[in-house]
């Protein structure tokens, strides 16, 4: 409830300079046009970036996407039931048995609270939502809010006319469409609001120096701990900006206020969420901000100094001895605080980040996330599309004005995009960067050429901005004047541009309504003759655990699964997607790759009655536990070393065919893949057992299941559930 | 902040396992004590051969139901009700059951919590072997072996082949074989088995001594015989899981008036019994297949915060608690308290976090307190008492 109330205040804030430049522009006639103009774009921007997001509901129904979603969904019903106390309490006995999880300390709460606070407000107002619905509008809502920051930052790093490209840009990337469409609950559907909202109050803060606008950016990054990890990016982001800007020689009394201020207030606020807490001030990934805390201080100390002596000579020397000094106990404190573990060392998740390759060596829980993997060039191109080129062109724009609002823009252009190429999910930061850089691009390019194309008529007009067309672009116009044919060329570059734009346009529905809002719970495919396919076997398994089996019966499957079984199917399990204890997980992993006699003694301790696996054999399901399986190897092999990677392969390739490592036919997952499946005939003229996402034809055709019994099948075998039998009664 | 939060989300699981007793599935649970019996015969005169061990059931007030194996009307079940408490097999040449009786219907009885009585005998049908093999017991391959032992056998009139032993290798459990101990050798005439090593409840009851073997006693000793010594199991008992119990003797002949009323005298010993052990020892072990000793039960089963008698949901790390329970032993007509120093109570999530040794107050409640270790978790609570010839218990409680 606190932090929601938090968000609503910066809301407020902004609304405020929108208000007086609508009470000053109501004199004049023309800026009452333009202004006119100006809200009914932003107006409709905002409804089509919540529009957008709506295919996956029309195209299959309103439900909640994915795996992470149904732990949010799960733990915002437990919220709206029990209320914020329980909620903050909560022990969780149905994940991660038997050992449980605390999850009022382990989970960013933003997003649930900012659910729950809707769904309250709503039930106020007596509309009798259902929780679900407002789970699943939750993150087009807030897309829809994002272009309004977009725009407001917009026209704090440019102007207006830029701001409301960018608004326009973003409510359609697809970059952030993927992770925003309705029913994606997932927390960097609030975060990348948040993240925004604190980035621009912090530029505004630097703009106007203002301690209230410190305030708000403080709040804001309140909002954005306790709603999203990726929170430890703006806190690395704004010492490095400071840091330049001090190199630079742009530091002002400004830029002092609104640091101090932020990371002050920020800090207090921020360990107020449980799961971060002291780690705030205690683990590497913070440190930078508090060593520009420090450096800060230093930095006006000086100053002060400078002023007092007015000695170039005497200040030299004393400078001299103060940074000495002054790094000298900073690098003192920061190892110390290491060597006695004090200051945690950086994460593994941090490092991979700096270091692409860490994650294959050390960790592979980490590594075997899709999402975690470095972006391939394709998926740049899928996301941003022009942006991309845009991208270089409103960089050149930004060196060519430098602010200390520009700086930062680049700074969190280059450096997002940096992080989006190590991974995928990582294209998400990066796409408000991206949109606002583009979109200065796009705006200062095309007042540029409409102030070409008018010669002589005033330069304002749609969606370009005011009269504020500085100095250099009227040069550069003048400049152009002396080309011949200028006028047709600009026209002809314009009509490129609109070109260039609608395709954008095209191009991001296209990306939506295709690729970005299937629930992949239900997975649709396209039939022989074109017409959709509907497999919703996942949630007739799920069904199926919830209507029979016992209430407390325990589920073992691969992790991915566990959030979904938990919230859809109501049944404990094993491990599920927050992958917090390794060796859990590692021990599942263990149980998969062994024999099945193996796996029946690990099952047993852990009280294992269902395993559940996922096979897309039959349909040619690509992403099923079989093509999953290496990673459990991995993963089990690096906590067991009696799991050995190579038993798995033959000659270095993993194949499930004949000439597949005895180990492999056997282990228990694949007997729980295949099991009968050498009866089947998949396609026409392939023999029985064939393999349609493998493309190849089974190794192992007759198993035989001594410990487990199929339970229950789903009709296009996506999920299979066995039954652990109970130990043999007269033996 | 972390403040230490709830820790024990519990089930309790209470298992006691006893060595001997009798169990209680299909019976009302405060009567584990079997009532109907079904008796399947090759021939219907082995009704009076074996006379005295049917009147001793029927006189501790066992209702048995007498059928010949291959009897077409014999159902165990009915509408998927079990007909009978118990199953004695004293066919061993039976081929196939009459009537729905098959394998997997004994096994199925058996699996049901239901108890049985088998006994082979030399020339035991695929079928009886099959039955033994499915319960841990594997009778010597050669159909026609038997156990001979030329330095235990009884003193008996004629000279003979030494098939008819006298054995005191008995278990070592009053809970099993009755308090009162045995004194005359057992007698015992029959093919041997052996118990299969991967199983472990089966039990041997009775032994050869480390001079048997087994072997056909018509025909020359060519190969070394597969079957010597101690190894061989002459009467063993198997109590499944769910508590069902069961006996498996090689012999029909150890249950017949015969050898029950003849007297018995063991090569090389001077005493001389007038009467054999195999009346008291087929008693004895027919009440504790029949459930009429060694079942223990536990309830009440309670744990609470010292201080408090409500049952929490949940503890906080470091909390203390309080655990009891009573257990009563089956005493063939009552429940009667069962006193023990040995029980413990485990505080449990994947290993034991608390082991702790219940204190009784000899009326049958065990009693123990603790503090909750500093660990979060989903612990329960787990009792296994494994004994001799006791039943399990197994509870559980959330």
């Amino acid at each position: 409830m606190v932090s929601s109330k938090m968000e609503k205040s910066p809301a407020d804030l902004l609304a405020s300079p929108g208000l007086s430049s609508m009470l000053k522009s109501l004199k004049l006639k023309t800026k009452q046009q333009e202004l006119l103009i100006r809200v009914s774009i932003l107006f409709l921007v905002y409804v089509l970036a919540f529009i957008a997001r709506l295919f996956s509901v029309l195209r299959y129904e309103s439900m909640i996407h994915e795996f992470d979603p149904y732990f949010n969904y799960r733990v915002t019903q437990y919220l709206t039931q029990k209320g914020f106390y329980e909620f903050w309490n909560w022990f969780d006995s149905e994940s991660w048995y038997p050992l449980g999880r605390i999850v009022g300390g382990t989970l960013y709460p933003g997003l649930m609270v900012t659910a729950a606070f809707i769904y309250w407000t709503l039930r106020f107002l007596r509309f009798a939502v259902h929780i679900r619905e407002v789970c699943v509008l939750t993150a087009p809502f807030f897309a829809a809010n994002t272009t309004l920051v977009a725009y407001f930052f917009g026209k704090e790093l440019w102007d207006s006319g830029a701001g409301l490209v960018a608004a326009a840009l973003i409510a359609i990337c697809p970059g952030y469409i993927s992770r925003s469409v309705a029913g994606s609950y997932d927390n960097e559907g609030v975060a990348i609001f948040a993240l925004l909202l604190t980035f621009y109050l912090f530029v505004k803060a630097v703009n106007t120096g203002s301690l209230a606008w410190g305030l708000a950016s403080a709040l804001g990054y309140f909002y954005m701990v306790s709603a999203w990890g990726g929170y430890v990016f703006i806190i690395n982001l704004i010492p490095l900006y400071v840091l330049v800007l001090l190199i630079t020689g742009r530091y002002s009394m400004r830029l002092y206020v609104a640091y101090n201020c932020m990371y002050v207030l920020g800090t207090l606020l921020a360990m107020q969420i449980r799961f971060v807490g002291f780690q705030h001030v205690q683990s590497g990934e913070h440190m930078a901000a508090m060593g520009m805390f420090f450096l800060m201080q230093v930095f006006y100390f000086l100053d002060w100094v400078k002023y007092l002596l007015n000695d170039p000579k005497k200040f030299h020397s004393f400078l001299r001895i103060t940074v000495t000094s002054a790094v000298g106990l900073g690098a003192i404190a920061l190892g110390v605080g290491t060597a006695s573990g004090y200051i945690s060392p950086w994460t593994g998740r941090f490092y991979s980040l700096l270091d692409p390759t860490y994650a294959k060596d050390h960790i592979p829980i980490i590594a075997s996330v899709s999402e975690h993997q470095p972006t391939a060039w394709s998926s740049f191109m899928f996301d941003f599309h022009i942006l991309l080129i845009l991208f270089p062109a409103g960089l050149y724009f930004c060196f060519k004005r430098l602010s200390d609002a520009t700086i930062f823009i680049v700074m969190y252009g280059l450096t997002s995009m940096y992080f989006a190429g190590v991974m995928v999910r990582l294209i998400l930061v990066a796409t408000p960067a991206v949109c606002l850089i583009s979109a200065i691009a796009v705006s200062a390019t095309v007042k540029n050429l409409t102030q070409l194309v008018r010669a002589k008529s005033k330069p304002a007009s749609g969606g370009s901005g005011k009269g504020a067309a500085s100095a250099k672009v009227l040069s550069k116009g003048s400049l152009d004047q002396s080309m011949p044919f200028q006028k047709n060329g600009a026209v002809a570059l314009l009509l490129g541009v609109f070109y260039l734009l609608s395709r954008y346009a095209i191009h991001c529905t296209w990306v939506t309504s295709e690729a970005y809002s299937s629930p992949s719970i239900v997975l649709a495919a396209r039939g022989a003759n074109g017409n959709r396919v509907i497999f919703d076997d996942y949630r007739e398994a799920y069904f199926w655990l919830r209507q029979n089996t016992p209430p407390d019966a325990k589920v073992m499957s691969w992790w991915d699964y566990g959030y979904q079984i938990t919230a859809m199917g109501n049944r404990t399990v094993i491990v599920d997607n927050n992958t917090w204890n390794n060796t859990h997980i590692a021990t599942v992993g263990r149980a998969m790759s062994s024999y099945e006699d193996e796996a029946y003694e690990i099952m047993r301790s852990l009280d294992v009655d269902y395993v559940l696996v996922v096979f897309g054999g039959v349909t040619g399901y690509s992403s099923d536990d079989i093509n999953k399986f290496l990673w459990m190897v991995r993963i089990g092999g690096g906590v067991f070393p009696v799991i050995k990677e190579p038993d798995y392969l033959v000659n270095g390739e993993y194949r499930v065919d004949k000439g597949a490592a005895p180990k492999m036919l056997n282990c228990l997952m694949y007997k729980l893949s295949y099991y009968r499946f050498g009866e089947l005939t998949t396609e026409y003229g392939k023999p029985p057992g064939y393999d349609r996402a493998r493309g190849v034809e089974i190794g192992n055709k007759d198993i035989k299941l001594e410990h487990l019994e199929e339970a229950f099948t789903t009709s296009n075998w996506i999920v299979r559930i066995y039954k652990v039998k109970p130990p043999n009664n007269r033996w | 902040m972390a403040a230490p939060k709830s820790v024990a989300v519990f089930f309790a699981v209470l298992n006691l396992i006893s060595l001997l007793p009798f169990i209680a599935f299909s019976f009302s649970p405060d009567q584990p004590t079997d009532r109907k019996i079904l008796v399947l015969l090759d021939d219907l005169s082995l009704k009076s051969s074996h006379s005295i061990f049917f009147n001793t059931l029927q006189s501790r007030g066992f209702d048995l139901d007498f059928k010949l194996a291959d009897d077409p009307s014999i159902a165990v079940k009915r509408y998927g009700q079990y007909l009978y408490d118990g199953l004695v097999l004293f066919s061993p040449s039976a081929d196939r059951f009459g009537g729905s009786l098959n394998i997997e219907g004994v096994l199925d009885f058996v699996d049901s919590g239901h108890d049985l009585i088998l006994a082979g005998d030399s020339n035991a049908s695929d079928l009886i072997r099959n039955i033994a093999a499915e319960c841990g017991v594997e009778f010597d391959e050669d159909t026609s072996a038997m156990v001979i032992d030329h330095a235990g056998y009884a003193v008996s009139e004629t000279e003979g082949d030494h098939t008819l032993i006298a054995s005191d290798e008995f278990i070592q459990s009053d809970v099993i074989l009755g308090s009162k101990k045995l004194e005359a050798p057992v007698l015992f005439k029959g093919i041997g088995h052996s118990l299969n090593p991967e199983n472990s409840l089966v039990l041997k009851v009775l032994s050869a001594s480390s001079s048997a073997y087994s072997a056909n006693p018509t025909s020359k000793l060519s190969n070394p015989p597969s079957l010597t010594g101690t190894s061989i199991s002459l009467v063993s008992v198997v109590q499944a899981r769910n508590n069902a119990r069961i006996m498996i003797s090689g012999s029909l002949g150890l249950f017949s008036n015969r050898l029950f009323r003849s007297g018995v005298q063991k090569i090389g010993s001077l005493n001389k019994y007038e009467k054999s052990g195999n009346e008291q020892f087929v008693t004895e072990l027919s009440k504790w297949i029949f459930h009429e000793r060694g079942h223990l039960k536990a309830v009440h089963l309670k744990h609470n915060k010292i201080g408090e008698t409500e049952e929490p949901s949940i503890y906080r790390i470091n909390d203390d608690l309080e655990f009891s329970v009573e257990i009563f032993e089956w005493s063939g007509t009552s429940w009667v308290p069962y006193v023990a120093n040995d029980v413990q109570v485990q505080f449990y999530m994947m290993s034991p976090y608390v082991l702790k040794t219940l204190s009784t107050n000899q009326k049958g409640l065990y009693h123990t307190s603790f503090k909750v270790p500093d660990v979060y978790g989903v612990f329960q609570f787990k009792i296994e008492y494994q004994r001799l010839g006791y039943t399990t218990l197994s509870l559980s409680k959330q």
